[in-house]
């Protein structure tokens, strides 16, 4: 094979360099650009939202169309938006930081992104082909089986294709985490944001899989006239609560954790000092991860399950706070005593401190179940969990976006812009957020339409909106950062941060094998431990030789082509049996592709070691 | 320890006694100033919890101010380099335990309260109603009393009222916050809840489940009156005459339009329990048109000419012949006379 590096030009060429890449880093890049765009419709969907509440009684949008926004601004914005955005970030960082050359099935990795693509297309293409899912992201039955037209089957397709493609993307991770580290690198001197994503991963491999089962039982209700959860054919529509939450508690630590490890990572770094408890952070992680899987029905308290099971869920939602708790007073500790520098993705985690202070308390008060049956479906959860998801997990993307910008793209973002997207941003958060704890105890349930004057609702949403506008202008004012950096000529060294963990250790952006040596680990925060004794680099840990890399690939994005084509099929042959030759169609390119994937030898070529020389000079 | 947390819950409770001085929502809505059992029982759950909450919020605050003050890069230190320090036994065992402490604090009660709202001991002593959750309307049966009604639920006040939820459709939930939490009334079984309301009023009931497009319009009324007013209008509802011949001309011609437009069909009037329109025996006494409408011949009429546009979804459009104005006009005289009881939201106090 060949190893001269062939530099191709032109869009065209660029752009198929990305379809076919296998390449983690630029796999990386798909995700986020990806998950950026659906957090933008995401968040076009909230403004909407907002809008319609601005006062009482409006009639900004209708009633159904705005079930389809809530519907998907909740969809959009975990499946399609938060995820696939920690996606990104995982697959720019971990193998970086536990010194791999690559993940473990980089194929896998590609299939797993275009597959979440494409599911996320399909479902978004329900807003043109006759409206979009209604029935809330959480799909209760019957409202979900019993809704009309195709909003709900493209829910369930979408879902289910891009819902594949996380599960890949999660095994992926485990294998690669397990067996890719480099020599030295214990699992306790992992960096503590390589320790989240593989809790994450554990978490996506056992929840996942409820998802799938739930999809599956929805879409035969929907589309083959099946049971599963009509009362009326002996079906029971509280098991898809169940289904839904076994999945969907676990989902929102599959969220939360990954960042936990983002401000593990940024805190460290600049605060100068190695993070504070790093065991004890490491087996809360774990903790956490584990009881996510214990305490599902506390979304259901007032479902009817009976003093005895409520009780059992509340105490055991209660002891998360115990680990959660760790976590916030070992953050405390690793600034007290430091030397910190007050940049964007470090004012991003000052700000989370006192946020999530606020959103992991209002979730004891939620645990507590029989205050819970007042909380519960009004503005108090929503509160609650924008405190948990925005306040946690998007000021986390946000830390992470600034603190590894450089590591990924070359070029740093802009500081004083960075400042400024997060002041809008944090302000317009609270303003958006704290005075919805009120609003939910003052009487208005979630997911409402509108409310009626004189119920003394308006204040409170005026000022809600008035703050949903801030947290706009702080997104807009990151979109111009970006594209103001990317434009920028501007080289960056390959530690900018003085950081601590391997990724640092090389230049930004890596090249495309990550490590021309694989580096030498001798303790927690392996750079700062070279640096502290005087060398600037890693210490190898093999002689410079040959490196092996897999080839590129078109056929993931042709599997996701055909099960995206099979989708539609699956959604119209209800109306109409000759759409399913469109699942024949999409299904046959999908297998096709997979058997040419099994038959065809694809060995990958070596990067010889006389041209890594040459490139080191 | 004690004399801190007695101090918060002081502090807590004298600031949420301002919030609801300042007029934290409307006083029969609001579930902060609780007029029932369930209500005050949450309530106290709440303040407890909270008072715990922001306790832990003002220790990390504390220390978190501490470390902006003091740990932020000075000029001239840029190259300090800090302590590495690995952790602290004894401090990381004190962020352990005294969580665990709180917790417990928290714990008990739940407990406890979670078990006394679920009591069902004295259901058969007690009144009992079998609430039915619609799109969008509510249905009240009572059982020992048989009589139905929909929308406005009557109950004494003091007094345990067993509400037995289920849902004919989808999945809704029956919230009234000044009065009590919230139960989910479900398609495939019955839950059973109570309430008890400690003054006469109006309190003001939602649907708390997503349920679909006029999921926000899905509003009822409890309308707690003294136990013999209670008493009197059961007797009156019990009492009432579906086929009773109204006394104007024009509401003679509404009665015949709305058996001859069949209207009869789904709405009952009397305590004929099949119905899959709301039940209208009391319709003329009724807070509200539909739940969310004003009460008057007006919307009333335009109702009856385009229900679809008032509220999104409901199963009434298209179920019936096209009514002209006129013929609306009337069967709303019809409707506005059905008052088979002095006992009113009026005399409950006002709306």
């Amino acid at each position: 094979m060949s190893t001269a590096v062939t530099h191709k030009k032109g869009f065209g060429a660029f752009l198929w360099d990305y379809i076919t890449t296998v390449d983690h880093k630029k796999i990386a890049h798909l995700y986020l650009i990806a998950g950026g765009l659906f957090f933008l419709i995401g968040g076009l969907e909230a403004m909407l939202i907002r809008i319609q509440l601005i006062k009482p009684a409006n009639d900004f949008v209708s009633a159904g169309f705005y079930n389809e926004i809530l519907t998907m601004h909740g969809t959009t914005m975990i499946f399609l938006a938060a995820m696939p955005i920690i996606f990104g970030l995982m697959n720019a960082v971990v193998p970086l930081q536990i010194g791999a050359r690559d993940v473990a099935f980089p194929f896998l990795n590609s299939l797993g992104f275009w597959l979440f693509l494409f599911g996320g297309l399909l479902l978004n293409a329900s807003w043109f082909l006759g409206g979009a899912p209604d029935a809330g992201w959480t799909a209760y039955a019957p409202l979900s089986t019993t809704s009309p037209g195709h909003g709900v089957d493209f829910y369930i397709l979408g879902l289910q294709i891009s819902g594949a493609g996380t599960l890949m993307g999660g095994i992926n991770f485990l294998v690669t985490i397990i067996n890719m580290r480099a020599p030295g690198m214990t699992y306790m001197r992992m960096p503590l944001f390589t320790w989240t994503i593989f809790v994450t991963s554990v978490l996506i491999l056992f929840a996942f899989p409820a998802l799938t089962v739930g999809l599956f039982l929805l879409m035969f209700d929907r589309m083959f006239g099946s049971g599963f959860f009509d009362p009326t054919m002996g079906g029971n529509s509280v098991i898809w609560e169940h289904l839904f939450w076994i999945f969907g508690h676990p989902e929102v630590y599959i969220l939360i954790l990954p960042v936990f490890g983002v401000f593990s990572e940024v805190m460290s770094t600049f605060a100068k000092k190695r993070l504070f408890g790093y065991t004890a952070m490491v087996f809360a992680t774990v903790l956490i991860g584990f009881l996510g899987f214990m305490v599902w029905a506390h979304h259901m308290f007032t479902v009817g399950l009976g003093p005895a099971a409520n009780s059992i869920f509340a105490v055991a939602t209660m002891a998360i706070a115990v680990p959660t708790g760790i976590k916030i007073f070992n953050w405390l500790l690793t600034l007290w005593g430091g030397n910190i520098t007050v940049n964007s993705a470090m004012l991003w985690s000052l700000g989370f401190l006192p946020t999530f202070t606020i959103g992991g308390t209002t979730g004891v008060m939620l645990a507590a179940a029989a205050a819970d049956y007042q909380y519960h479906d009004s503005y108090f959860v929503v509160a609650h969990f924008h405190y948990v998801i925005v306040g946690g997990v998007v000021f986390g993307i946000f830390a992470a976006l600034h603190y590894w910008w450089p590591k990924m793209f070359g070029k740093i973002l802009n500081e004083k812009l960075g400042k400024l997207t997060f002041w809008l941003f944090f302000i317009g958060f609270h303003l958006t957020f704290f005075i919805q704890h009120f609003l939910g105890l003052m009487g208005m349930p979630r997911r409402y339409w509108v409310f009626l004057p004189d119920q003394g609702l308006d204040t409170g949403n005026l000022i809600s909106t008035i703050g949903a506008f801030f947290m706009a202008a702080g997104t807009i004012v990151f979109l111009i950062n970006v594209i103001s950096t990317s434009v920028k000529k501007q080289e960056v060294a390959g530690d900018p941060w003085d950081g601590r963990t391997l990724e640092w250790s090389i230049p930004s952006p890596p090249e495309h094998y990550n490590f021309k040596q694989l580096p030498l680990v001798r303790g927690l925060d392996p750079l700062w431990v070279e640096k502290t004794e005087g060398r600037k680099e890693m210490t190898p840990a093999e002689p410079l030789g040959d490196i092996h890399m897999p080839n590129n690939s078109i056929l993931p994005f042709v599997m996701s082509l055909g099960f995206f084509i099979a989708g539609f099929g699956f959604i119209y042959q209800v109306d109409d049996l000759s759409w399913l030759t469109a699942v024949f169609v999409g299904m046959g390119i999908a297998l096709g592709a997979m058997f040419v994937r099994s038959v065809k030898d694809d060995l990958g070529y070596h990067i010889h070691k006389e041209d890594l020389e040459k490139g080191a000079k | 320890m004690k004399g801190w947390m007695g101090k918060f819950r002081a502090l807590f409770l004298f600031s949420s006694l301002l919030l609801v001085l300042s007029g934290c929502g409307k006083e029969n809505l609001t579930a902060f100033v609780p007029e029932g059992y369930g209500a005050e029982v949450s309530l106290n759950l709440i303040i407890i919890s909270l008072a715990v909450m922001i306790f832990v919020i003002l220790v990390v605050m504390i220390v978190y101010t501490m470390v902006l003050v003091k740990f932020r890069k000075k000029k001239g230190q840029e190259d300090f380099i800090p302590k590495q320090t690995e952790g602290n036994k004894a401090l990381e065992v004190i962020w352990t335990v005294i969580p665990i402490i709180l917790l417990i604090i928290i714990a008990v009660p739940t407990v406890t309260a979670t078990f006394d709202l679920a009591d069902d001991s004295k259901a058969k002593d007690s009144i009992n109603i079998n609430v039915t959750g619609n799109q969008y309307w509510w249905h009240f049966s009572y059982n020992k009393e048989e009589i139905q009604t929909s929308q406005d639920l009557y109950i004494p006040t003091d007094t345990r009222v067993y509400l037995n939820l289920k849902s004919s459709d989808v999945i809704h939930s029956f919230w009234v916050p000044s009065i009590s939490g919230k139960m989910d009334a479900n398609p495939e079984n019955e839950n059973t809840m109570y309430i008890e309301a400690y003054e006469e009023g109006v309190y003001w009931g939602k649907c708390a489940e997503l349920c679909g497009p006029s999921h926000s319009l899905m509003d009822f009324k409890v309308i707690a009156v003294s136990p013999e007013e209670y008493e009197q209008w059961v007797q009156d509802m019990k009492n009432v005459d579906p086929e009773a011949q109204p006394e104007t001309a024009s509401a003679q011609e509404g009665q015949k339009l709305f058996q001859e437009n069949s209207c009869i069909g789904c709405h009952a009037i009397g305590s004929s329990p099949a119905a899959v329109g709301p039940n209208l025996t009391n319709f003329g006494d009724r807070t509200r048109v539909a739940g969310v409408l004003d009460h008057d011949k007006e919307t009333i009429v335009n109702w009856l000419l385009n229900p679809d546009e008032l509220k999104p979804g409901n199963k009434m459009a298209g179920n019936y012949p096209k009514l002209s104005e006129e013929e609306a006009s009337k069967i709303a005289d019809y409707l506005l006379q059905l008052q088979p009881s002095e006992i009113t939201p009026e005399s409950a106090g006002n709306e």
